[in-house]
């Protein structure tokens, strides 16, 4: 700082246009509790004047350790409850600068309960700085770290290999760490990884070079920090702007406001709207100080259109022949941030760029263990954990793999019901999502092979949720043709549904099962008209559970009589067991079977059975 | 394909070389980043809430706050209006350049002050500094938002300026009673801001969160964003109270019988209640003057304020209270 101290006396103008001019770089450092993460960022912050005089004077009159004069992780620890704990459980953010750059850090607890604490400060790093204790080597929680790191996509990895004051600042130490994790980071997909032997506590390597170990020569932490180049990381190939907001502030201006996600923007470019797919070309760029001539990532502009056509919030606008992929299913990584877990069955929000909408979770196909970094197949997901889902949106989204788009690929999922925001995603590239399965286990044994697919799922392919409608009534009652005007009115109603009719035919129940079994998991409404008695209901109830509905046609048996044409009153009455508790019950001496469907079909969408 | 269309892909497959040619030369400056981003949260908060508005403190970082919001919409004027919560204490030039500068830009101005706390004539005199903050900013305050029934509230806080700011988020949820939970805040991550609200519940927005003190002031010297005059050295007539120069800024300020009000060259850090604020002695009277000053005095700028220093940890107290 004396040379800066010194510019700033002699020639603030000149200081002041250098800082203008500073590149921003985000870090967030991971590291478990006692690896010395707070006492890098304090130094950081305290070598590069970071902290003021009286945080300097309160930390040095806090600073119980002794032996020290000051307690350098004193300048991160944060709130009251926190500093009491003497752990911080949180992300918090800490600023410092120099000539070159303005660095944000994201400070984060290392603990393997406070994954969603670093994803969170991850998500937005331009580089990932990871602790390891010189004394400990690679731990499992390294790994850990750096695989998280990797996932949220940081391109950049530094590890900071401390406390090497503990190891009398040995090169052969530091070498074997070295080694051991460049072999493992080799699997993930840094950009780049840097190594820095420190000492945090002493200030070896941090701001100022170390004589203690002329044998580095790749410079201090800061060095790298200041050097590592960031502005080519950003994607600046294909144009995605999500429209946030539409400005009319009369009737001859119409721009739409957005933050550029990706790319790169000239007026009299030809451009797509999504999702109407209209084309246009840009008209011009807006900006508070006048019009662009090109605009990029990550510019807040205002763009105008040639042509009057329909843009609103949550629609994107591409370059004409670079279209992302329009989809409502598709995979991705998430990292489940809520004390409830994951659950199918409910409904979520997603935010993605400017659009929400709700989303089914189709499938959780994995679950990636942390200690092995193995995934292995689970049905759901709970706090910390990491996995691979599907999910099916409500309405299509515009999206790109997380790989070459950080902002396109990425979203938020929303708890609807208390609105807790419950996981962050990065979305798999659709095309390869399938090479990217975990293999299957070969020990796996033969019988827990099963079908991967779910009723739910099925239906939802076909928007709306499986059912199952069983006829019940005495011969001649009319369960036939109710059946087919139901089937005819689910299908007006858009519904994909389909009779499963053996009046007469003397089916098993044990091939009625079957039929009806395979019909429901293929996502149809499945109505059933059968001669059946009370067990065999109970037991086609049973394929369904809650979707499973019976319906008694209770005509009565003089009208039943007339309707016969197979003889089976001709020994009097048959014997019919009536249900013990229909959900619903007519007769077509009160109603013709079109409107007994559709008393039906009201029963149906009451029960939230078909629509979803 | 168009021909047109063609030319523009070859030029896009060119080698790796030349695209970190072009990212170099498309770099956004750290200020600029920072203003795109600040934008981008202004604009989702217009998008998504039903009735926001801007908390106005005429300070420097109000006024950059407002540069902000004003770029985010142009050429449309501001869709909510601004706050300010005058506790009748505030210097005289601090309410002079909010009339001028809220009818130069056309702004919907909100004056609020707590009127059960005036009648009372709850002072920081005869209540003491944190009586008559809690009375006339955080109750003046809470009345405000809940008599506009604002959803969203925009302020100009800064992580950098406190310890217990840093883990404040930038949309931080607030219950039914205005109050703040550090335990019970939503993740957040990319630039996606989980805006759903429970019934009752609003938020508090800082779009500036991430900017420093120093980026504050070197973007109000590159955008040359009008400022208060106090911020510049004057000579004004002050008091010296246990080290501290109050401004002696109107006959309301109670003088002991030994204390004569000097004219010195002074000027402020930060803007508040001017019994409360300490003026510092200063020659500095442009802009990178006071910069200058800023990066040598390297104090931290909140010492001048004295509420700050009533207890160990008192800003987050103030905070869960409902402070800003």
């Amino acid at each position: 700082m004396d040379q800066e101290t010194e510019l700033i006396e002699r020639d603030i103008d000149g200081y002041l246009v250098m800082h203008q001019e500073k590149e921003l770089l985000r870090l967030v450092a991971v590291g478990s509790v006692d690896d010395g993460k707070s006492t890098l960022i304090g130094r950081l912050l305290h070598d590069t004047h970071g902290v003021y005089e009286d945080q300097l004077h309160a930390v040095k009159k806090a600073s119980t350790q002794e032996g020290m004069e000051i307690d350098f992780s004193l300048f991160t620890d944060g709130l009251v409850a926190e500093r009491e704990q003497g752990i911080t459980i949180d992300v918090a953010y800490r600023y410092f600068s120099t000539v070159k750059r303005k660095f944000i850090i994201a400070d984060t607890p290392g603990h393997v309960q406070y994954t969603r604490n670093m994803a969170t400060g991850a998500s937005t790093a331009n580089v990932g700085v990871i602790l390891i204790d010189a004394r400990l080597g690679v731990l499992q929680q390294s790994r850990r770290h750096a695989y998280i790191a990797s996932l949220l996509g940081i391109p950049h990895l530094a590890v900071a290999v401390n406390k090497m004051d503990l190891k009398d600042y040995d090169e052969g130490v530091y070498r074997a760490i070295v080694d051991d994790f460049t072999a493992f980071a080799r699997q993930l997909r840094f950009k780049d990884v840097q190594f820095v032997p420190i000492s945090a506590l002493k200030g070896d390597n941090v701001v100022h070079a170390s004589e203690r170990m002329p044998w580095h020569k790749g410079g201090t932490m800061l060095d790298y920090l200041e050097r590592v180049p960031i502005a080519e990381d950003r994607n600046l190939k294909d144009f995605r702007y999500p429209v946030q907001y539409v400005l009319r502030p009369d009737l001859d201006y119409r721009g739409f406001a957005g933050e550029i996600s990706s790319g790169v923007i000239r007026p009299g470019d030809s451009i797509t709207v999504l999702p109407s797919r209209q084309e246009t070309k840009v008209a011009g760029i807006d900006v508070f100080d006048g019009e662009l001539a090109e605009a990029y990532a990550p510019m807040s502009v205002a763009i105008r259109l040639e042509d009057e056509v329909d843009v609103s919030r949550g629609d994107m606008l591409v370059r004409t022949g670079e279209l992302p992929h329009v989809r409502d299913c598709f995979e991705a990584m998430v990292v489940w941030m809520n004390q409830q877990e994951l659950d199918t069955e409910k409904s979520y929000l997603i935010k993605h760029t400017t659009q929400t909408t709700r989303v089914d979770v189709e499938a959780v196909i994995s679950k990636t263990e942390l200690e092995t970094l193995e995934a292995h197949s689970v049905d759901t997901l709970g706090l910390n954990d990491i996995g691979r889902i599907r999910l099916r949106t409500h309405r299509p989204l515009y999206i790109d793999s997380y790989i070459s788009n950080r902002k396109t690929g990425a979203f938020i999922l929303i708890d609807s019901l208390t609105n807790a925001t419950v996981a962050n995603g990065m979305i798999i590239e659709p095309e390869v999502g399938v090479s990217q399965m975990p293999r299957a286990d070969v020990n796996e044994p033969a019988r827990s092979v099963r079908s991967q697919v779910s009723p739910k799922e099925r239906g939802n392919r076909l928007g709306q949720k499986p059912g199952l409608v069983i006829l019940c009534g005495a011969p001649a009652s009319g369960k036939s043709a109710i059946a087919y005007a139901l089937e005819r009115r689910l299908t007006d109603l858009g519904r994909v549904a389909t009779v499963l009719d053996d009046t007469g035919q003397g089916t098993s129940q044990s091939v009625r099962m079957f039929a009806a079994s395979a019909l429901f998991h293929a996502g149809l409404i499945t109505i059933v008209s059968a001669p059946t008695d009370e067990v065999d209901r109970k037991e086609l109830a049973t394929l369904a559970s809650d979707a499973a509905v019976e319906v008694w046609v209770n005509t009565p048996a003089s009208l039943c009589r007339k309707r016969d044409h197979r003889g089976s009153y001709d020994q009097g009455a048959p014997a019919f067991v009536e249900p013990s508790s229909p959900a619903l019950s007519l007769s077509l001496a009160d109603l013709a079977p079109e409107l007994a469907a559709r008393k039906i079909a009201e029963l149906l969408e009451e029960r939230g059975l078909y629509s979803q | 394909m168009t021909p047109e269309l063609s030319t523009t892909s070859s030029s896009r497959t060119a080698n790796a070389g030349d695209m970190a040619d072009a990212a170099v030369s498309r770099r956004l400056s750290h200020l600029r980043q920072l203003e795109a981003e600040s934008i981008h949260i202004i604009r989702e908060v217009a998008a998504e809430f039903d009735n926001p508005v801007m908390l106005y403190s005429i300070g420097k970082d109000s006024s950059v706050m407002a540069r902000l919001a004003r770029k985010a919409f142009y050429p449309a004027k501001l869709p909510f209006p601004m706050l300010h919560i005058d506790t009748t204490w505030k210097f005289k030039e601090m309410i002079e350049f909010r009339d001028r500068f809220c009818a130069e830009h056309d702004i919907d101005l909100i004056v609020h002050t707590n009127q059960e706390g005036k009648k009372a004539n709850i002072n920081p005199f005869d209540h003491g500094s944190n009586k008559y903050t809690d009375v006339m900013k955080t109750q003046a305050l809470l009345q405000a938002l809940k008599s506009g029934g604002y959803d969203a509230a925009f302020g100009g806080a800064r992580r950098d300026e406190e310890k217990s700011r840093a883990k404040e988020r930038i949309y931080s949820f607030r219950n039914r009673f205005g109050q703040w939970d550090p335990k019970n805040q939503r993740p957040e991550l990319w630039n996606l801001y989980n805006g759903q609200l429970t019934r009752g519940e609003s938020i508090r927005v800082f779009p500036i969160s991430n900017w420093t003190e120093l980026d504050v002031w070197l973007y109000i010297h590159l955008e040359k964003i009008p400022i208060v005059p106090l911020y510049f050295a004057k000579k004004r007539p002050v008091v010296e109270r246990e080290g501290i120069l109050v401004m002696v800024d109107d006959e309301r300020l109670p003088l002991a019988p030994d204390e004569v009000p000097k004219e010195e060259l002074v000027r402020f850090r930060t803007l508040g209640c001017y019994p409360l604020t300490g003026a510092q002695k200063s020659a500095a009277t442009t802009l990178p003057e006071i910069i200058r000053e800023m990066l040598l005095t390297n104090h931290s700028e909140r010492s001048g304020r004295l509420i700050d220093h009533d207890e160990d940890g008192s800003m987050e107290k103030k905070k869960r209270e409902g402070y800003f």
